[in-house]
């Protein structure tokens, strides 16, 4: 008995046994479900073992889904808590476990398998590829991140959740101060999943620099691979310092090391530097890729090419080594002098500049363009503002004599949501609106697409904005609750009613989904937008070999050429295509992580030892099997081309 | 004979053995903290170039420069990285 009190939540409530109820019966009726519908071997032939690319996207892209709903959750309970003061729905420990995970979980398992979603989906088809570089590396990119994800997800009923914050400083974050194993789910899932972003990224730079169609060369590519080719970059450079940060503080909480300890040589602040060293371009991750669905979708409705192509290019990689040279200003208020704060300050404000560049460029796309008024356009033309005003606080924020004021408030809060919801959001809400009928073959319903948007829009300009207000008059971030003579009573109800409208309109877009598969046309084409690029260029559904032919580009709009100015797109003649084999290995060896990873959370040594030797003789496995792949036979495509060039 | 002789990677493991000897002479000829960590650090690079180009084949595709770009970026990242921390945390604190 003694050894599952481990196991026990620390600081029980209702809620949190109802939770453990519902994951359990929600289970139960998975397992269920598949064996009565005969699903078992469907879902792992056809998903579990995939290293398809499109469909390991399809998997992110619901990852990501559910993730957003689980932290949404979390932070209409936040909401909620706060609506009032004095209020007692959350105690300070819960509040500080629910922030905890509201961040981390939309940081790293709602934003990052969102925007790999549609990395892995597009950026192939985009350069005209059959699959990515290294097509079980995918799968166990996916399978880690899952894991991963999943492993995090328990913490709130095995062992209690992380209560650190998502930055989980310390020496808040240690052993001393926080003594539940949250913060070694903390540390161990984020690690396991951050080892197959690290995997992704050097997946998606090979594929890009070698992979693409005869003709495309670097300055011809779509603005979304180009995108993903320099978030990549960003991921390879900055994802082992917080791998290695990772790993100390795990040795801190669980081997009794000093890295981050306040004594015996020792540095508390090193968290801090490590943590931001890689968390300041990780924000360029997420938005860097935002930025080039946006790009997409701006051309596509505004009927024009990208106004600006070489600078749209030029800024990214700006920014991408800018991210690198900022970090400091997350703690500008840690004791440092001025040289060092006037430095990161100035790095920070030049930021501002390639930002801008892209701004213009895609108001300049707009300019005399024929727009479209379609949900992704609206997502994007609604981004430009909102997401201005984030970058315009962004950039009060970095003066570091003033953010002695802003600092760890409210109003820094409002920036950060300001600049994450309209730029990396709002992206993937327009990006799901765009690619969903390249993944599904329907459209989504464009009236529920219009009511969720308006409802997103004000629903946020409602949450957030009352939130600079209060955080200049001094409302502190991460406090539970505040007493009615501060006067932040009336503008947090208002921030709650806002987080309320954005719940409806996360709802109105499940309800868009189911609308969409029971009501709307099946008989849309391959190319529903009038869209530009190569990947709208093959059928819907997409065979498994993408194209049948390698395609030709000439320009960066290769697809549009090809509609309009008669440029042939497909000139070769069929020929057997070579496609690489399933595996079940990533799936087993992303079950073997969590169980690691669950063992080192409760300090169970000998599974842990033993685990870690399975995933050792998993990778021999791999590098003794021969596994040569398959061939396509240039019958069995021709079948496939005619089938579905019927539909059209 | 001669172009069946691997020169380059004779040459190659030979000059790593000898960076790694020169490494050593920090433990053994009792030198200055700043001296001997000028005398690591040097070694570590060259080392680590070394290996790169000579036995995991940087050089020898077209696109040479994207790896050598890669290279250079990652090492741009990484002194500014060592360099903004010891401005923050030593010479500004």
């Amino acid at each position: 008995m003694e050894f599952f009190e481990r196991f026990a939540i620390p600081n029980p409530s209702l809620a949190i046994y109802i939770s453990m109820v519902a994951i359990a019966l929600t289970m139960v009726a998975i397992v269920a479900g598949l064996t009565y519908f005969k699903k078992w071997g469907y879902l792992w032939r056809e998903w579990l073992t995939t290293v398809d690319h499109k469909r390991i996207g399809i998997m992110y892209l619901l990852s990501a889904l559910i993730m957003l709903f689980r932290g949404g959750v979390d932070a209409i309970m936040l909401r909620a808590q706060l609506a009032v003061p004095d209020n007692k729905l959350l105690d300070p420990q819960h509040y500080n476990e629910v922030f905890s995970t509201h961040g981390v979980i939309m940081v790293m398992f709602m934003a990052m398998p969102f925007i790999f979603a549609f990395m892995n989906f597009v950026v192939p088809l985009q350069i005209g590829a059959r699959d990515v570089a290294f097509p079980r590396l995918n799968a166990l990119s996916f399978w880690l991140f899952f894991f991963g994800a999943m492993l995090f997800n328990i913490s709130f009923v095995i062992g209690g959740s992380p209560d650190a914050g998502w930055t989980s400083y310390f020496p808040l974050a240690g052993n001393e101060f926080s003594p539940s194993v949250g913060t070694n789910y903390y540390m161990l899932a984020i690690q396991i999943s951050g080892i197959g972003t690290l995997m992704t990224g050097i997946n998606m730079i090979t594929t890009i620099f070698k992979m693409r169609a005869p003709g495309m060369t670097l300055m011809k590519m779509p603005m979304f691979t180009w995108a993903t080719l320099v978030t990549n970059l960003i991921i390879v450079t900055v994802f082992p310092v917080i791998t290695v940060a990772l790993a100390m503080g795990t040795f801190d909480r669980l081997f009794g090391t000093h890295f981050f300890a306040t004594s015996n040589g020792g540095m508390d602040m090193l968290w801090a530097n490590l943590f931001w060293v890689w968390g300041h371009p990780e924000v360029y991750i997420l938005i860097l890729p935002a930025f080039g669905i946006y790009s997409e979708i701006i051309s596509t409705f505004s009927g024009r090419n990208l106004y600006g192509y070489k600078s749209m290019v030029a800024s990214m990689v700006i920014i991408s080594a800018l991210s690198c040279m900022v970090w400091a200003h997350h703690f500008f208020t840690m004791g440092q002098g001025a040289v060092a704060n006037s430095f990161f300050s100035i790095t920070t404000m030049a930021i501002a500049v390639p930002t801008g560049v892209k701004i213009f460029n895609w108001l300049f796309t707009l300019w005399k363009g024929k727009i479209r008024f379609t949900v992704p356009m609206l997502y994007s033309v609604g981004f430009i503002p909102l997401f201005v005003i984030g970058g315009v606080t962004g950039v009060m924020l970095a003066m570091s004599a003033a953010d002695y004021q802003y600092h760890n408030t409210m109003f820094l809060v409002a920036h950060f949501h300001n600049t994450i919801i309209p730029g990396v959001v709002f992206a993937m809400l327009a990006g799901l609106t765009y690619y969903w009928p390249k993944m599904f073959g329907f459209m989504l319903n464009e009236r529920i697409g219009k009511w969720s948007f308006w409802l997103l829009s004000i629903g946020f300009c409602l949450a957030f904005f009352p939130m600079y207000i209060t955080g200049l008059d001094g409302q502190a971030r991460r406090m539970y609750t505040y007493s009615e003579a501060t006067g932040y009573g009336p503008l947090n109800m208002l921030s709650f009613i806002g987080a309320g409208v954005m719940a409806i309109s996360f709802a109105l877009i499940v309800y868009n989904v189911y609308y969409s598969i029971r009501y709307s046309p099946r008989n849309i084409g391959a190319d529903p937008w009038d869209a530009r690029s190569l990947e709208w260029a093959t059928h819907t559904p997409i065979p498994e070999y993408n194209f049948a032919i390698e395609p030709h580009v000439a320009s960066s709009q290769a697809f549009w050429d090809a509609k309009k100015k008669g440029h042939e797109l497909f000139p070769g003649k069929l020929e057997k295509i070579h496609m690489p084999n399933n595996s079940g290995v990533p799936f087993i060896m992303g079950a073997i992580f969590f169980v690691w990873g669950f063992s080192m959370v409760f300090s169970l040594w000998i599974p842990a030892i033993l685990s870690i030797l399975a995933i050792f003789a998993c990778m021999a496995l791999r590098s003794f099997e021969r596994d040569h792949g398959r061939y396509i036979s240039v019958k069995e495509i021709e079948e496939t081309e005619t089938k579905l060039r019927g539909v059209n | 004979m001669s172009e069946l002789f691997p020169r380059k990677q004779i040459m190659g493991f030979v000059f790593s053995l000898i960076l790694t000897a020169a490494a050593l002479t920090v433990y053994f000829l009792n030198m200055s903290f700043a001296k001997g960590m000028v005398v690591l650090l040097v070694t570590a690079f060259v080392q680590a170039l070394l290996q790169l180009v000579v036995f995991m084949h940087a050089g020898e595709t077209n696109d040479k420069w994207v790896i050598y770009g890669k290279v250079a970026f990652m090492m741009a990242i990484a002194l500014i990285t060592v360099f903004g921390t010891l401005l923050i945390f030593l010479w500004d604190m």
